[in-house]
C-alpha cells in the first residue's frame, strides 16, 4: 500500500514515440519522437490543428496502433512487448477509450455496451450491469440504460461511450474530442465527470481543439506537425500527485 | 466599467453604506475589478451631487447610509435599456504588440504568439478551476450566479484570444511559406508580374 505514495510511476509514458505512415516519397511523419508522461490524478489535454498528430498520439497510447520508433508504457508495461491477447486484456482492464465515432455495438443496449468490457474480463453479468448502471447515473443518463444506440441522439451515444470508458477501475482514460457532439452545458458536465475521475486518482489524456475544454486539464500540450512544441507547466505537480495517491489510499481503506 | 451604475443597482435593493457596497459589488464580480472604499465614496459623492442618491442617515455604529432617489431609479433603467457601445473597440495591447512585431525586423513573432498562448491558456485553466469551484459551491443565490456569469465572460474572452492566436500562427506560417517560395526563385523576389507571365508563356 505504501507503494501508492510513490508518485514516480506515470500511468502513461510515451517514450520518444514516432509514427511514420507510408514509404519513400509518400512518407508522412505523423509523430516525431514525442515524450510525454501522464501521472495519476492528472488530466492532460492535447491541442493542435488538424493533421498535427493528435489522434495518432491517442491511438498509440491506447495500444490501437504501434509506434514506428520508441515505446508506449501503460502502468509500466511496454505495450509492444505483449502478444495480442495480453494487449487486449491491458486495454480492457487499464484503458478506457472514448472514440470520436463512439464505437457502440448496435445490437446491445446502452447498459450492455457499457458492461461488455467488464463481462469479457470475467465479472458476473449482474455485477457488470450494476457497474454499468452506476456509470450511467454518474453521467446523468440513467434513463438510457435499456435503449439501443440507434434510438439515441449523437450526444446521448457520446455520453454512453464515455460511461463505457469510465466503468470499472480504469486507471487511464483516453478521449478523442469527447465533447464533440454535445452542447456547451452538457459538454461541460462531461468534462466535470472526467475531471472528478482524475481528482479521484485516474489519469486521462484528452484530444480537443477547444481551448475552453482543454482548460479543464492540469496540463495542456500543443502539437504541431508531429512535434510537441509547447505545454502549460504544471506548477502544483507535487501536491497534485500526493493528493491523488492519498485519494487512492482512502478509496482502498473504505 | 461603470461603478456608478453598479452602485445604483445595489442601492436599488435598499439603503446601504460604503463598505457594504464594496463587498456586495465584489461578491457579484468575484473581485475581478477590485474597488477601493475611496472609489466607492467618491462615486457616491458624485451620485449625490447629481441627485441620483441621497443620504439616508446613520446607524448606531456610525455607518453613513445612502438610498437611491426616483431620478436614480430612472437612470438605472436607462442604463439597463441602453446597449453597451461597440463603436470604439477598447485598445488591446496584444493586438498592438503583434501589429508592431510583424513590422519590426528581428522580432520572433511566432515566439511572441506561442508565449502568449501558453500564458493565456494558463489563465484559462485558472478561470476554469475557479468556475469548477463556483459550480460546486452554488447555493442558488443570485450573487453566485452573477459571479459565475462574470467568470464565464472571462473564460469565453480568453478562449477567443487563444483561437485568434492559433489563427495568427497559421497566418504567419502561410505568409512565411509564400515568402520562402518567392525567394527560392532566383531573381524573382518578389516575382514581377511580367516575369511570372513570361515563365507561364514558356511552359505553354
Amino acid at each position: 500500500m505504501t507503494e501508492q505514495l510513490k508518485p514516480a510511476q506515470p500511468v502513461l509514458h510515451l517514450d520518444r514515440v514516432s509514427r511514420v505512415h507510408g514509404h519513400g516519397a509518400a512518407e508522412v511523419h505523423a509523430l516525431r519522437a514525442v515524450d510525454l508522461k501522464v501521472y495519476p490524478g492528472e488530466l492532460v489535454a492535447v491541442m493542435g490543428p488538424s493533421g498535427s498528430g493528435k489522434s495518432t498520439l491517442l491511438t498509440l497510447a491506447g495500444g490501437l496502433d504501434s509506434p514506428s520508433g520508441g515505446q508506449v508504457l501503460v502502468e509500466g508495461i511496454v505495450l509492444g512487448s505483449l502478444d495480442r491477447k495480453k494487449l487486449a486484456a491491458v486495454r480492457r482492464r487499464s484503458v478506457g477509450y472514448v472514440f470520436q465515432d463512439y464505437n457502440l455495438i448496435p445490437a446491445l443496449t446502452a447498459a450492455e455496451n457499457i458492461a461488455l468490457p467488464r463481462e469479457l474480463d470475467g465479472t458476473s453479468a449482474s455485477a457488470a450491469r450494476k457497474e454499468a448502471l452506476a456509470a450511467l447515473e454518474e453521467l446523468g443518463i440513467a434513463e438510457l440504460a435499456d435503449r439501443f444506440p440507434d434510438d439515441m441522439s449523437g450526444g446521448q451515444q457520446q455520453r454512453v461511450a464515455i460511461a463505457r470508458a469510465l466503468i470499472g477501475d480504469r486507471r487511464l482514460v483516453l478521449a478523442d474530442e469527447p465533447t464533440g457532439a454535445l452542447d456547451s452545458t452538457t459538454g461541460e458536465s462531461v468534462l466535470a465527470v472526467l475531471r472528478a475521475r482524475c481528482d479521484a486518482g485516474a489519469a486521462a489524456m484528452m484530444v480537443t481543439h477547444e481551448a475552453r475544454h482543454a482548460a479543464w486539464a492540469d496540463r495542456v500540450v500543443f502539437l504541431r506537425d508531429g512535434l510537441l512544441v509547447d505545454e502549460t507547466a504544471r506548477q502544483d505537480a507535487g501536491t497534485l500527485l500526493v493528493t491523488a495517491a492519498a485519494n487512492a489510499l482512502k478509496g482502498k481503506d473504505q | 466599467m461603470s461603478i456608478r451604475h453598479g452602485l445604483l443597482a445595489l442601492l436599488d435593493q435598499g439603503p446601504r453604506y460604503g463598505y457594504q457596497l464594496r463587498s456586495e459589488f465584489e461578491a457579484r464580480t468575484g473581485a475581478t475589478w477590485p474597488l477601493n472604499v475611496g472609489q466607492v465614496y467618491t462615486t457616491l459623492g458624485r451620485l449625490e451631487r447629481d441627485g441620483l442618491v441621497e443620504s439616508a442617515g446613520e446607524d448606531d455604529e456610525g455607518h453613513q447610509f445612502y438610498a437611491v432617489t426616483d431620478e436614480g431609479r430612472v437612470e438605472l433603467r436607462r442604463w439597463f435599456d441602453t446597449r453597451v457601445p461597440r463603436t470604439n473597440p477598447p485598445r488591446d495591447e496584444l493586438a498592438i504588440k503583434l501589429a508592431m512585431a510583424v513590422t519590426v525586423p528581428g522580432v520572433d513573432v511566432t515566439g511572441v504568439v506561442q508565449g502568449q498562448r501558453r500564458h493565456s491558456m494558463k489563465a484559462l485553466q485558472d478561470y476554469t478551476r475557479l468556475k469548477g469551484r463556483a459550480l460546486a459551491a452554488d447555493t442558488g443565490d443570485g450573487a453566485d450566479l452573477a459571479w459565475l456569469l462574470v467568470l464565464e465572460q472571462l473564460i469565453f474572452q480568453t478562449e477567443a484570444e487563444i483561437r485568434w492566436l492559433d489563427h495568427c500562427e497559421s497566418r504567419l506560417g502561410q505568409y512565411a511559406e509564400r515568402q520562402a517560395a518567392a525567394t527560392a526563385e532566383p531573381g524573382a523576389a518578389p516575382p514581377a508580374r511580367r516575369a511570372v507571365k513570361s515563365r507561364a508563356r514558356g511552359r505553354l
